[in-house]
């Protein structure tokens, strides 16, 4: 007796084409979605080719900004993310240590994790509703360096927090148990052991933050941006910080819809300078992090 | 234990956070240390009218090469917001493209004891920008009430006697406006719609006035008003006549300056009582011819000259 | 995790440095609540005072926005409200499907390194500022629609959408995926062994085993359409208008407050109303978190 052949019924073949139009359908969603960024990207690049080298970022904005380059507001960009993260990520973490290390299942940690998700959904220009009441008017900040890049660290800590924890999580208790038996407490256990195996994870986490804050403009137009400032071409340290500052994001939106008779290629020079330094702080995220994990023996 | 090497990825990092944290620090105090062996260049706090920012701005630049000792620092945010500041005391100028109204003169007086004093600096005149394709020549004061105001008639073009904008798409007129805020918004409604009448709704409103003109420029179908210095030549500038029948004209220096032109305001600058010599210098310069021609310049419209004299 | 109690010999100064860092980390864990708590309040404050004197049905219900007006002040957010969820509603509409689709393909059509690329292309659209995609509305998009499509004015409800669907897309498409290697293997295995495709699998067992988390995800896809700012402000159009087509003009709670507390004197009426947009938006924002964060807890329990 000849083997059973296997014949496709129509039924299978229907099946089989239902799978490939499937396949071809969800690929092209992901085409839609990955397309509009190369195309985005590309465009920017593109018109705002002309104007983009060096001295364009080393240089002031002059003749009421329609001319020379970004420094002030690149600078001003760097002050406030940095103060940002310094502020937000000490707190971030920590809120996560207590999350994961030491808090058991009650009604306080429910409560804590709630919040966490609610302050990463308060829309940002709540945050710089907030950062007015709180940091500009009622702490006396002004504004100021100090009150943007406090409002953008409240913003941040919620993500920072949520990553964080992740990173923790993935320390096997194993490593934990180890620890305490050879007599450490818990705080020891925490430093020696448990932070140093998981800050690859907390570093990606609050990396990945400094795009999202560099990026942001609701939160500092009303805390601390500033339409112009005057410093010194290629000064490192400019601002004060209880001055106000320029931002990147502030500076394009500022050219975009107030500076008249601009050469054309400015705001998009701006623009890809902002995408391009914040995709490249992604990048570089996301390849510590990939050889990190290949790094990981467990 | 396992894996401790890279605790030093820990320390590291910890290292780190500290340098950044003294750096900035030291950022700061050597600001402050460079200024202390450097005389400390005398800061003029610059605030008000987004109208003229842009102005306010290039003066500024320009005053660096007549007194290098001395910065002067410019933010808007509005008519309203400079004279606030100058009453409690952040702003030595504030820039106001409107006059000081009682109110705020008495709450001023009140609470701070300041009497503003108050230099007229230079015109705006607020154009009528439509798309450069539109064939319409001219349009009279009326016709701009009925069109902005609330309550107006006129929402079509046809009813203007245009009826061939090319790619308009629509017969509906536009409207492109500022946010409720700002100076020139509250000009053009005092001025065109009424003291006591609003806006129609719907307009679209936009936050600056580049924005105004960019956005007429590329929509054909629309009408919206902004400063004359924001002119391009994408967009068409319409005569303006103040009643209907009367004669039509362009915004230009002769036709501010000689009332003809129905939408034109004063631009003020406002110190706290009488200013300080290096704040009235600076006043003094920027009415002087040097500082008129800036005004010129950037596309607003100076004074004459005789008004110029101190 | 609780390490077993421990005697040991250690110096005061120590346990006492153990014990006021343990004491800082306590604070730091409710940071978060003394936050969102503190958010609140302030924005309440601020608001408080203007409550009295506003006919609230008028508030939610007129569309008339007038608040500098000099003879007849009238604070209507209706069209405002109805803005915010006709353009999050029609970005929803792009985005749902494109979301979930591409999560699905994802973590089930593809493996090895296209997962790992698609990952990392959809974390780099995450990260594009809302001032770019802003930007890009107002100067890319605009001309775009008003050349190839029948719409009269280029910043409109459908512009908006649309950056909004690409903006919230990347968020449905992580966390969906989340959801759905969530699910166990054995319930793939299980489908495998009765002989279904992939796209069987998917249809019959996995969407609805990953029921809860996908909706979670379209949740919180609507959270952050409805609380951006910069995109919507500039690629609206910005009017107070109710719209009656795809191709109108519009203006949200969020740009409303973007666009006009720059000038807004410090405690005026205005300025409190401001606030007070603040507070509906951050409860409603409130409210679509929980109900996201009680989807996903429906996942967990499972």
């Amino acid at each position: 007796m000849n083997p059973p052949t296997f014949t496709a019924t129509p039924h299978v073949l229907r099946k089989l084409r239902r799978e490939r139009l499937a396949a071809l359908v969800l690929s092209g969603m992901v085409l839609a979605m990955v397309l509009p960024l190369f195309a985005i990207v590309a465009y920017l690049v593109v018109k705002g080719a002309p104007l983009i080298n060096w001295a364009f970022l080393v240089t002031n904005p002059t003749d009421g900004m329609r001319a020379g380059g970004i420094w002030s507001a690149l600078v001003g960009t760097v002050y406030l993310v940095v103060i940002a993260l310094l502020v937000a990520a000490p707190i971030g973490v920590l809120c996560a240590v207590y999350l994961n290390e030491y808090a058991r299942e009650s009604w306080l940690t429910r409560l804590i994790n709630l919040a966490v998700v609610n302050l990463a959904g308060v829309p940002s220009i709540v945050h710089a509703l907030f950062g007015l009441g709180a940091f500009v008017l009622f702490a006396g900040l002004g504004r100021s360096i100090l009150a943007a890049s406090l409002t953008l660290a409240i913003m941040t800590l919620p993500v920072i927090i949520a990553s964080t924890k992740e990173a923790l999580n993935a320390v096997p208790l194993s490593f934990r148990e180890a620890c305490w038996n050879v007599g450490a407490s818990r705080w020891q256990t925490i430093w020696r052991v448990v932070l140093p195996n998981s800050i690859s994870g907390i570093l990606t986490g609050v990396i990945l933050q400094v795009s999202r804050t560099a990026g942001e403009t609701a939160p500092i137009m009303f805390t601390g941006a500033v339409f112009f400032k005057k410093v010194a071409d290629g000064a490192l340290f400019p601002y004060a910080l209880t001055d106000q500052c320029m931002a990147l994001s502030m500076h394009l939106y500022t050219v975009t819809t107030q500076v008249n008779n601009a050469p054309e290629a400015l705001p998009y020079a701006i623009a890809v300078v902002l995408l391009g330094a914040v995709l490249l702080v992604n990048a570089t995220a996301i390849i510590v992090r990939s050889y990190l994990r290949s790094r990981k023996k467990w | 234990m396992p894996r401790l090497p890279l605790s030093r990825h820990l320390r590291a990092t910890l290292w780190l956070s500290g340098c950044l944290v003294l750096m900035l620090g030291a950022g700061g105090g050597c600001g402050a240390g460079a200024s202390r062996s450097k005389p400390r260049p005398t800061v003029i706090q610059n605030i008000g009218s987004d109208t003229m920012v842009n102005l306010a701005q290039a003066w500024a630049e320009a005053y660096q090469g007549v007194a290098p000792n001395l910065s002067v620092e410019v933010s808007g945010g509005g008519s309203g917001l400079g004279i606030a500041a100058l009453m409690n005391g952040t702003a030595d100028v504030a820039n106001s493209s409107r006059h000081i109204e009682p109110e705020e003169e008495a709450k001023g007086a009140q609470r701070w004891g300041i009497k503003p004093r108050e230099f007229l600096v230079g015109f705006d005149a607020l154009s009528i920008y439509v798309h450069k394709d539109n064939p319409i020549t001219e349009i009279s004061m009326e016709e701009l009430h009925e069109i902005y105001a609330e309550g107006g008639r006129i929402d079509r073009w046809s009813q203007l006697g245009i009826t061939n904008i090319p790619n308009a798409r629509t017969d509906r007129i536009i409207r492109v406006s500022r946010q409720n805020n700002s100076g020139t918004y509250q000009y053009f409604r005092d001025v065109v719609c009424g003291k006591h009448t609003d806006f129609k709704l719907g307009s679209l409103d936009m936050n600056g006035s580049k924005d105004v003109v960019e956005l007429v420029s590329r929509t054909p179908g629309a009408i919206g008003y902004s400063g004359l210095g924001y002119r391009t030549e994408n967009v068409k500038m319409i005569p303006v006549s103040p009643r209907k029948g009367a004669r039509a004209v362009l915004p230009n220096i002769a036709t501010t300056l000689d009332r003809s032109y129905p939408i034109s305001r004063p631009m003020f600058m406002y110190t706290p009582g009488q200013p300080p010599p290096h704040v009235l210098a600076f006043l003094e310069w920027v009415v002087s011819p040097a500082g008129q021609s800036i005004v010129e310049r950037i596309g607003y419209i100076p004074m004459p000259p005789k008004e110029a004299a101190p | 995790m609780n390490p077993p109690p421990v005697r040991q010999a250690r110096s005061a100064l120590s346990l006492w440095g153990e014990r006021a860092i343990e004491w800082i980390i306590r604070l730091c864990g409710i940071s978060a609540v003394i936050f969102v708590f503190s958010i609140f309040l302030f924005v309440f404050l601020e608001g408080a005072p203007l409550i009295p004197d506003l006919n609230w049905i008028q508030v939610i219900f007129s569309p008339e926005w007038y608040p500098t007006s000099r003879s007849n002040v009238r604070y209507g957010v209706g069209a405002m409200i109805i803005g915010t969820l006709s353009v999050t509603g029609l970005a929803m509409l792009f985005a749902v499907p494109f979301g979930l689709g591409a999560a699905v393909f994802v973590s089930e059509f593809c493996g090895g390194r296209l997962k790992e690329t698609l990952k990392v292309v959809i974390e780099m659209l995450a990260a594009i500022p809302s001032i770019v995609w802003g930007f890009i509305g107002l100067s890319v998009m605009n001309h775009l629609i008003q050349t190839w499509l029948p719409a009269p004015v280029g910043l409109n409800l459908f512009n908006a959408a649309l950056l909004l669907a690409l903006m919230s897309v990347p968020i449905i498409v992580s966390i969906g995926e989340d959801a759905l290697k969530a699910v166990p293997d054995s319930y793939r295995e299980a489908a495998l062994a009765l002989g279904a495709t992939r796209w069987q699998t998917v249809y019959r067992v996995l969407l609805p085993a990953a029921r809860n988390g996908l909706l979670a995800a379209v949740l919180l896809g609507v959270g952050r359409a409805i609380g951006e700012t910069m995109a919507v402000l500039m690629a609206t159009g910005h009017a107070v208008n109710i719209p009656t087509s795809l191709f109108d003009p519009i203006r949200t709670l969020t740009a409303t407050i973007a666009a006009e507390l720059g000038e807004t004197a410090v405690g005026s009426p205005h300025y409190r109303m401001l606030f007070l947009i603040g507070l509906m938006l951050f409860s409603i924002t409130f409210v679509v978190n929980l109900l996201a964060d009680l989807a996903v807890r429906g996942v967990r329990r499972q």
